[in-house]
């Protein structure tokens, strides 16, 4: 059974100060300007993961095979790509 | 259990901040998925820091520790199931997780698994089955398939092997599971109950190794090798409505066996307070 | 040594080293039954659980050594016993003990070797393996008692010396010792000296577990203290962090040697009877040193002027001590149960003008005070 699409829930209050939760929107929307994830470029492999397994092709290699936000209007915040990086060198700036 | 969202930014709450990163493994090695995994479960449990213990072995894998803000034990090969054991008996209250693989818990580690298991001690124990020795530079391990090359099985491996689930349910362990390096969500869940799980916990991880494995085997790159995992895994649940016909050449993945036997710290606890008692 | 008779108790070696074990505070005991030890774990397996200590029979003595260090690094003063074949088992994790600083005891009750070799009788074929059992470099402190007391003092002292160098100690029996009873005092609490281990006093931030201090020891934290650090057994930098620089590889061997090497003065402690005027010595240590004492005084008595020279510490060499002790001194006899062992360092120490003379016995038996006579009679000549 492949990754099912988490949906956004409404945040809860956090037992732990120490980890943040950012409050959660009811839907993601690209509104034209904020990139939908943060790539650490010095953290990245260039293993292509995210890449190939972005739902809807959001990403694009670039010289060096490493992750460019090629459209951001097409992200979903599916969250494979953070979820499947080795690295942790993506992160989403939505959830 | 609450399933809570996780947010991107959690793992790094629990990096060491002083450690060098990028981390030590490949390009795309399922090991750094499984850490993210492992990460969240804590974080989804908010389990305090200082009361985690994350022991290893030796390989690829036991690499692990290292990069995580808790108390970590490096130990040596096949023997992290043993100083875990010790960790775990002398302050039952700290949680107590093993990062081992292949080589090091079912084969130099076979009896220290057979005995945790055994015993039901409250550990639980990720192992990272790329059915190959990775960091020795590619030998064949005990989950290697029959056929597959390997450095020291170049002509094609004639070893038979075994399964780690059905071993770990044979000896005894109260919570045993299969995930994949694929299927992060389900294996994140998957670590969050064995942690919760009071008793020994296998999570069985079928993880990509495309540095050895995949080039001696034409398997492809980490995408590809996620990819043939992808294919081959059957959720437990799913498979019982399917025939056998499907299932071939598939593995199961989800919690394969729960049981609720006593725990080995507490059976002890109950005969301290037993003589305590006779002697009140 | 003067026993008061009415509290006297009847106590086998054996039950001397727990007993030991127990008064110095020894809290966790994992182990794996093997002639002629075992009767440490079955007394630790009574007697933990009614102290709220925790013992536990592992599968083999690899899983043992590895629950002792774990448990040590959990906080508790922690414990295995064995023999040879199981000390042989335990090598490559008592070396990540030493790698990882990591205080511990082992007691070994030495039986004939090698492999299964004669396991309900006498030898003292172990104690170069104490010293160099594992791989690697590194700095062993080992102790040899030779009465049913000693092994009840030697062994608060090796949880002692474990506690304050964050070293395994290793305690060198052998089956007559391990299995032989006589009468003593249990100590009163106070006694003998129990120290505790010491904790840090710096906040978390400011911690490194394998700080390289001046004065090479200190403070330990324990797991779930609130100090959060890594331990491998792979060379590592003071926040325990594998590295391959060859600085930090070299600090922290270094620190390993000389953080013994530098107290050797505290940690060796050698016995002498009728050393003052001998011209003759006996360098023996353990069960031999009885027989020796013996001999010593039968010697005496036809006149010969021979003294008993017993190091209670074996590991580190007492090279000083030794050296001055036989300033004096034309020859002196090394008696071993072994093919010659401890004669070797004896030999690197001695005065030029010492002759070192070996007695050795190998099938089993004890070496008997009339054989250590007879050769101090031959030398004399």
């Amino acid at each position: 059974m492949a990754d099912k699409t988490p949906k956004p829930e409404a945040s809860e209050a956090s037992p732990k100060a120490s980890v943040p939760q950012k409050e959660k929107a009811e839907k993601y929307e690209y509104d034209g300007k904020t990139p939908p994830l943060n790539i650490f470029l010095h953290w990245c492999k260039a293993c292509n993961l995210c890449i190939a397994f972005c739902p809807k092709k959001v990403l694009e290699p670039d010289r060096d095979g490493k992750p460019v936000i090629a459209h951001p209007e097409a992200c979903n915040q599916c969250g494979i790509c953070w979820l499947h990086c080795p690295d942790f060198a993506i992160t989403s700036t939505f959830k | 259990m609450t399933t809570k969202m996780k947010t991107s930014d959690t793992v790094h709450h629990y990096l060491r901040p002083k450690k060098k990163f990028p981390n030590v493994w490949c390009a795309g090695c399922g090991n750094g998925i499984i850490m993210g995994a492992l990460i969240r479960a804590i974080d989804s449990l908010n389990l305090d820091k200082n009361g985690v213990v994350v022991v290893s072995g030796i390989g690829c894998s036991s690499r692990m520790p290292v990069y995580l803000d808790f108390n970590t034990l490096h130990t040596t090969h096949g023997r992290a199931l043993a100083f875990a054991t010790g960790v775990k008996f002398a302050k039952p209250r700290l949680k107590v997780i093993v990062i081992t693989g292949d080589g090091d818990c079912l084969a130099i580690g076979g009896n220290h698994f057979i005995h945790a298991c055994r015993r039901n001690i409250d550990i639980t124990t990720i192992l990272v089955d790329n059915k190959i020795y990775g960091m020795t530079g590619g030998q064949f391990a005990p989950t290697t398939p029959s056929g597959a090359i390997a450095t020291t099985a170049p002509h094609g491996n004639y070893e038979k092997q075994f399964d780690p689930v059905r071993l770990a349910i044979g000896a005894g362990a109260s919570y045993v599971a299969r995930g994949t390096v694929y299927h992060v969500q389900q294996l994140e869940k998957l670590i969050a109950g064995g942690i919760e799980k009071k008793g020994f916990a296998l999570i069985d991880t079928i993880a990509n190794c495309q540095t050895y494995y995949g080039r001696l085997n034409r398997e492809g790159d980490a995408v590809a090798m996620l990819q043939w995992i992808k294919k081959h895994a059957i959720n437990v649940r799913a498979a019982g409505n399917m025939d056998a016909e499907k299932l071939k050449d598939k593995f199961l993945t989800g919690v394969i066996h729960e049981s609720d036997t006593t725990e080995f710290c507490d059976e002890y606890q109950m005969l301290v307070d037993r003589l305590a008692g006779k002697e009140a | 040594m003067n026993t008061n008779r009415s509290k006297a108790r009847l106590l086998q070696g054996n039950e001397a080293c727990l007993q030991g074990a127990l008064y110095a505070g020894a809290q966790f005991f994992a182990g794996y039954p093997i002639t002629p030890s075992t009767e440490i774990a079955e007394g630790m397996a009574r007697e933990l659980p009614k102290r709220g200590g925790r013992f536990i029979q592992m599968e083999d003595e690899i899983g043992s050594i590895a629950a002792v260090i774990g448990a040590s690094n959990a906080g508790l003063k922690s414990m295995t016993a064995t023999s040879g074949p199981g000390f042989s088992l335990m090598q490559e994790n008592i070396g990540y003990a030493y790698m990882t600083e990591t205080p511990c005891v082992i007691i070994n009750v030495q039986r004939g070797g090698p492999s299964t070799g004669l396991p309900t009788k006498i030898s003292q074929s172990d104690t170069m393996q104490a010293r160099w059992g594992t791989h690697g470099d590194y700095t062993s402190i080992t102790l040899a008692p030779s009465t049913v007391r000693g092994c009840f003092e030697e062994v608060v002292h090796a949880f002692n010396l474990a506690e304050k160098f964050r070293t395994p100690v290793v305690v060198l029996g052998d089956e007559v010792l391990g299995h032989m009873r006589e009468m003593m005092n249990i100590p009163e609490e106070g006694e003998l000296e129990v120290s505790p281990r010491p904790k840090p006093d710096v906040p978390p931030e400011w911690y490194k577990h394998f700080e390289i201090t001046p004065s090479l020891v200190g403070p330990m934290a324990s797991f779930g203290q609130g100090y959060r650090y890594n331990i491998s057994g792979l060379t590592h930098d003071e926040e325990g962090f594998p590295t391959a620089k060859p600085a930090q590889i070299t600090a922290k061997l270094e620190k390993l040697r000389r953080k013994i090497d530098r107290y050797a003065d505290e940690i060796i402690r050698i016995r002498t009877e009728m050393m003052d005027d001998a011209h003759i010595a006996v360098f023996s240590y353990g069960t031999v040193a009885r027989s020796a004492m013996q001999a010593v005084k039968f010697a005496r008595a036809r006149r010969i002027k021979v003294g008993a020279i017993q190091p209670l510490t074996i590991w580190p060499f007492p090279d000083a001590q030794l050296r001055e002790m036989l300033s004096g001194v034309r020859k002196v006899i090394v008696a071993e149960l072994n093919m010659g062992q401890l004669v070797n360092e004896v030999r690197r120490v001695a005065p030029r003008h010492t002759e070192v003379v070996a007695l050795n016995r190998y099938d089993g038996e004890m070496m008997t005070p009339q054989q250590i006579l007879d050769r101090i009679r031959e030398v004399v000549k």
